[in-house]
């Protein structure tokens, strides 16, 4: 234990013991000029987390100003636990994405699991019922051993906390490069429904009223979590493992049904996740949102070990913890819920008028810092952005074609390309089932819940290509947003809004900030032309190690809504003799496709053009065509471009094949990968109709019953394969890697 | 006929069991916290899927200690119907209410996906409703379904015809490719797969309805002969 009271003031200052907490020299002046003295230890480390990129987003809130935020149906934007959106029926949807890119390349296992918990307790903090999650992961080459260590334990700490806590993990994507070798990245999506009337601020109103904490009790886990994972990752970082929180599933599943039960009573005020940053942060924002102070005596908090000083306390990111604000003279009501679910809930303070932040312990003063210093007034950067050389010169190059020889060997390879192959092994550890509403497991372009006691159903989408955007962020970022859109489409949904993980790397370099500046321009313009205003998002930055950076990788999780299940389209061919469409058009674009990786092992060049109001157009057509009952089904294409989407098309249905016809350079046609483009079965008798509905259609062939994938082009065959073939090498593929 | 569906700590298929009885076939439930030890007025008796006390120390064993499986065992020796599903089962072999134990997947993943099963017996309460060898697909989803139990046990339960559901390409390693056992009686039966997910051909499968219609349809006709 450091005895960090025999640390005085005067130590902090001319040892310099901020720097080690992540204040820099002028932030420690800006804390002394608001305090009008030096801080002690205590609050010299409650500075440092509060003002920490991960709480403050000190170099990222003048982006993050630009996304458009606001939408007819939006009823809470960022700022909360997480967004809420509409969506009829005096119910709403309430999601968030967040990362765990630090922990999990130091302790994948753990790392992971408590991103799933946290994400959890951001929703149900909200009062909503968690119905989904979805992970967005991305990992080095799959060849090095320690990628698949990496892997295995990321997949099983998913596993391990999603199944016991019964949300049902329905989907997500993970893609696969160089990269993101040493600092893979971990973002989980937890979805909730709730009731109009049930939806919970995490605020601290009402002076007089108790501070009650709930759940499990303080240890010395995590302490400097929100610091550490504001900082690049080193050699050293394996030193950081005590830095890594402890996840406990059962405690959560406790803790969602205590807090949900909770809800139902007046006498709750406010309640808030003890995330990052722990007790420090969810009592300083509780009281800054309302625009009070707080007062906690940390005797009070429930500890799980000994000794703990004020700095511990404070700072600990000990897992499945709520603070609740409840009316003054009420708590032994709500105390009551608690321990029926055999949880602890201890009043530790109460809601003053005095704006400030006032900690006491043994009967002293721990801390006392204005309230609003440390959540309104942390500063903000305007951090210098420049254009990188690559970028330019690549902007300048010409479209060119990767040389393919043999397009049914290449087919092969790309399907087994772990970006593109089956993650059916990955998926099959997820209880995706449990709440009995998974309409569509994962592996199709969105998953669907159902909603009970109605006809509705909601899709559920995570993209991002972050090839697009190291090549060229703003186009990369509109595509990340419009590939969600259309995935959400394609299943018949209208896309409602979305939540982005921003994962960059060291914002200090200015090429970084400008990827960042850049792809944040290119997913508002996208927001908005597609109508999908962005309501909740983390900022995850410094993921670089040993002065590489990662790809940029602003993920998208995107929420949709299908009115009446009639309206449920899948992504896959459904019957022999249905007729194949592509929509959109296809031009020579490889660069950041698949195939420019597998051919020529690495990335250049322009990304795929995007012309974003084609994309709304393209989008609103299909969805017009398919609640007219005209799209058998609809599948967006993507990485490894017509010729991967129909493979996949013809995988789900046992002895389904395809006969189509190719025009053109055949290589372009195959494996392009131009934008805002679909592949969809029509009935035959459905032909004319289609066609009049939707427009820049090609019919390129037709659905066969006799499992042959079968490719024309220029009067001959290019392709000629058993689906059962191509399948086996698609799903062994991961497998195959991982032994 | 009233269901009551047990809610220990950690239960997470609970409200899964309780809209398949009360929404989908329409009979009276309820979800029964583990500390209420009143099931008298209860025909059936359902142990839900989920991690009861995380399952520490091991799947089921913490649940098996609690006061309410005295009730469910009271409410067995009467000859009144129990379904343990997935953690459930795990319940009812740790409380000894079926023989047998339970091991890791010998994958050692946790698995989640649709199975086929054979109907090995279906002249049970439970199974009534199944043609006989009927093969019907269930969802399974879980770490620990690897069902063992010693030679002696193993030919009892045969030789009494009490596996009542096999695995048609055994996931997880389970012995005989077990999948589900009653005990003697035929008043106790276990499985791993959930039949409570499969009621709506909406999420893949509905032939897990039927399970539920044969106990309704037995206690129907013990009722009337009763009265």
């Amino acid at each position: 234990m450091p005895l960090t009271h025999n640390i005085s003031p005067k130590n902090v200052e001319q040892e310099k013991l901020y720097l080690e907490m992540g204040l820099s020299d002028a932030e420690f002046e800006k804390v002394k000029n608001i305090l009008k003295r030096r801080p002690n230890f205590t609050e010299t480390g409650i500075f440092s987390v509060m003002w920490s990129e991960h709480c403050s987003y000190k170099t990222s809130k003048p982006l993050l100003k630009k996304f458009p935020a606001d939408g007819p149906d939006v009823l809470q934007g960022p700022g909360e636990g997480a967004g809420v959106i509409d969506i009829g029926d005096d119910q709403a949807v309430v999601f968030k994405v967040e990362s765990h890119n630090h922990p999990s390349a130091v302790e994948p296992y753990q790392g992971a699991a408590t991103g799933v918990g946290g994400i959890i307790r951001d929703v149900f903090s909200m009062g909503a019922r968690p119905v989904a999650l979805m992970n967005s992961l991305r990992f080095g080459n799959l060849t090095a051993n320690r990628t698949k260590y990496l892997f295995r334990e990321v997949i099983h700490g998913i596993a391990g906390y999603g199944n016991c806590v019964g949300v049902p993990t329905v989907g997500g994507e993970v893609q696969f490069d160089d990269s993101y070798e040493e600092n893979p990245l971990v973002n989980a999506m937890c979805v909730g429904l709730i009731d109009h009337d049930d939806v919970q601020k995490g605020i601290a109103a009402g002076v007089g009223n108790t501070v009650i904490y709930a759940g499990a009790p303080t240890g010395r886990d995590g302490i400097h979590g929100a610091t550490f994972a504001s900082d690049d990752l080193s050699d050293e970082s394996d030193a950081d493992r005590p830095s890594v929180q402890v996840g406990d599933p059962f405690m959560e599943k406790l803790l969602i049904e205590a807090c949900l039960e909770v809800i139902n009573s007046d006498a709750l005020v406010g309640m808030q996740d003890m995330g990052a940053a722990g007790l420090t942060s969810s009592a300083s924002e509780m009281a800054s949102k309302a625009g009070t102070g707080i007062t906690m005596n940390l005797d009070l908090v429930p500890q799980r070990e000994q000794n703990m000083n004020a700095y511990e306390l404070m700072l600990s990111e000990s897992q499945e913890r709520m603070l609740l604000v409840v009316k003054q003279g009420h708590e032994q009501g709500i105390i009551d819920v608690f321990e029926k679910y055999g949880l602890q809930a201890v009043a530790v303070g109460e809601v003053t008028e005095e704006k400030s932040f006032l900690l006491t312990q043994h009967g002293e003063v721990a801390a006392d810092i204005p309230v609003d210093a440390l959540a309104e007034e942390a500063p903000v950067y305007q951090m210098p952005a420049k254009e990188a050389a690559y970028v330019k010169a690549f902007q300048k190059m010409e479209n060119t074609v990767p040389y393919v020889a043999d397009h049914s060997a290449m087919l092969k390879q790309l399907l087994q390309q772990p970006t593109i192959a089956s993650k059916q092994s990955i998926y099959d550890q997820y209880d995706s089932m449990v709440q009995t509403n998974t309409v569509v497991t994962p592996g199709s372009d969105s998953a669907v819940i159902r909603i009970k006691g109605t006809d509705k159903a909601l899709a559920l989408t995570t993209d991002c290509n972050s090839r697009y955007i190291y090549l060229d962020p703003e186009t990369g970022g509109k595509i990340a947003v419009a590939e969600a859109a259309r995935n959400i489409v394609a299943s018949g949904a209208r896309p409602l809004g979305l939540t982005d993980g921003l994962n960059f790397g060291n914002p200090t370099n200015p090429e970084v900030f400008w990827q960042m500046k850049q792809s944040v321009e290119g997913m508002s313009e996208a927001a908005r032309t597609l109508k999908t205003p962005v309501v909740s998002g983390n900022v995850s930055l410094y993921n670089q190690s040993n002065g590489q950076s990662i790809f940029p990788t602003p993920v998208v999780g995107m929420v949709g809504l299908i009115e009446s299940l009639q309206q449920l389209t899948p992504s896959f061919f459904q019957k022999p003799g249905d007729l194949i469409y592509v929509i959109g058009t296809t031009e020579a674009e490889f660069g950041g496709s698949e195939l420019q990786k597998v051919v020529e092992g690495t990335y250049y060049g322009k990304a795929p053009f995007i012309d974003l109001q084609v994309e709304a157009e393209r989008q609103k057509q299909l969805l017009a065509a398919i609640r007219q009952g005209l799209v058998r089904s609809a599948h967006d294409l993507a990485e490894g471009g017509l010729g991967v989407a129909l493979a996949e098309s013809v995988f789900n249905n046992e002895g389904l094949g395809l006969e189509a016809f190719i025009s053109g350079d055949p290589t372009i046609a195959m494996f392009s990968e131009s934008q805002s483009r679909f592949l969809v079965s029509v009935k035959p008798e459905q032909k004319q109709d289609f066609e009049s509905a939707v427009t820049d259609i090609r019919q390129i062939g037709r659905v066969t019953g006799d499992g042959k994938f079968l490719l024309r082009a220029n009067g001959g065959t290019l392709i000629d394969e058993n689906v059962q073939i191509l399948h086996d090498l698609w799903k062994g593929a991961i497998p195959c890697l991982l032994k | 006929m009233k269901f009551a569906v047990i809610v220990f700590p950690g239960s997470n298929c609970d409200r899964d069991m309780y809209h398949a009885v009360k929404h989908v076939l329409g009979m009276k439930a309820d979800l029964v916290w583990y500390e209420n030890s009143h099931l008298e007025n209860y025909d059936a008796i359902l142990l839900p899927g989920g991690f009861s006390y995380g399952d520490y120390l091991r799947s089921g064993a913490i649940a098996s200690a609690s006061d309410v499986m005295q009730h469910v065992k009271k409410h067995a020796d009467a000859g009144k119907p129990v379904l343990g599903v997935c953690n459930g089962f795990q319940i009812l072999l740790e409380s000894g209410l079926l023989p047998g134990a339970m091991l890791p997947n010998k994958n050692l993943s946790f698995m989640c996906h649709h199975e086929a099963l054979a109907v090995s017996n279906h002249e049970t309460q439970f199974t009534a409703n199944y043609k006989k060898d009927e093969i019907i697909h269930l969802p399974i989803a879980h770490g620990e379904g690897n069902y063992f139990a010693d030679a002696d046990t193993l030919s009892e339960l045969k030789r009494n015809h009490q596996i009542v559901f096999t695995y048609e390409n055994n996931p997880n390693g389970s012995v005989s490719d077990i999948a589900g056992i009653i005990n003697r009686r035929g008043n106790v039966l276990g499985m791993m797969p959930h039949p409570e997910r499969a009621v709506e051909t909406l999420l893949g499968s509905d032939d897990g309805i039927r399970l539920f219609q044969s106990l309704i349809k037995n206690w129907r006709n013990t009722y009337a002969i009763n009265a």
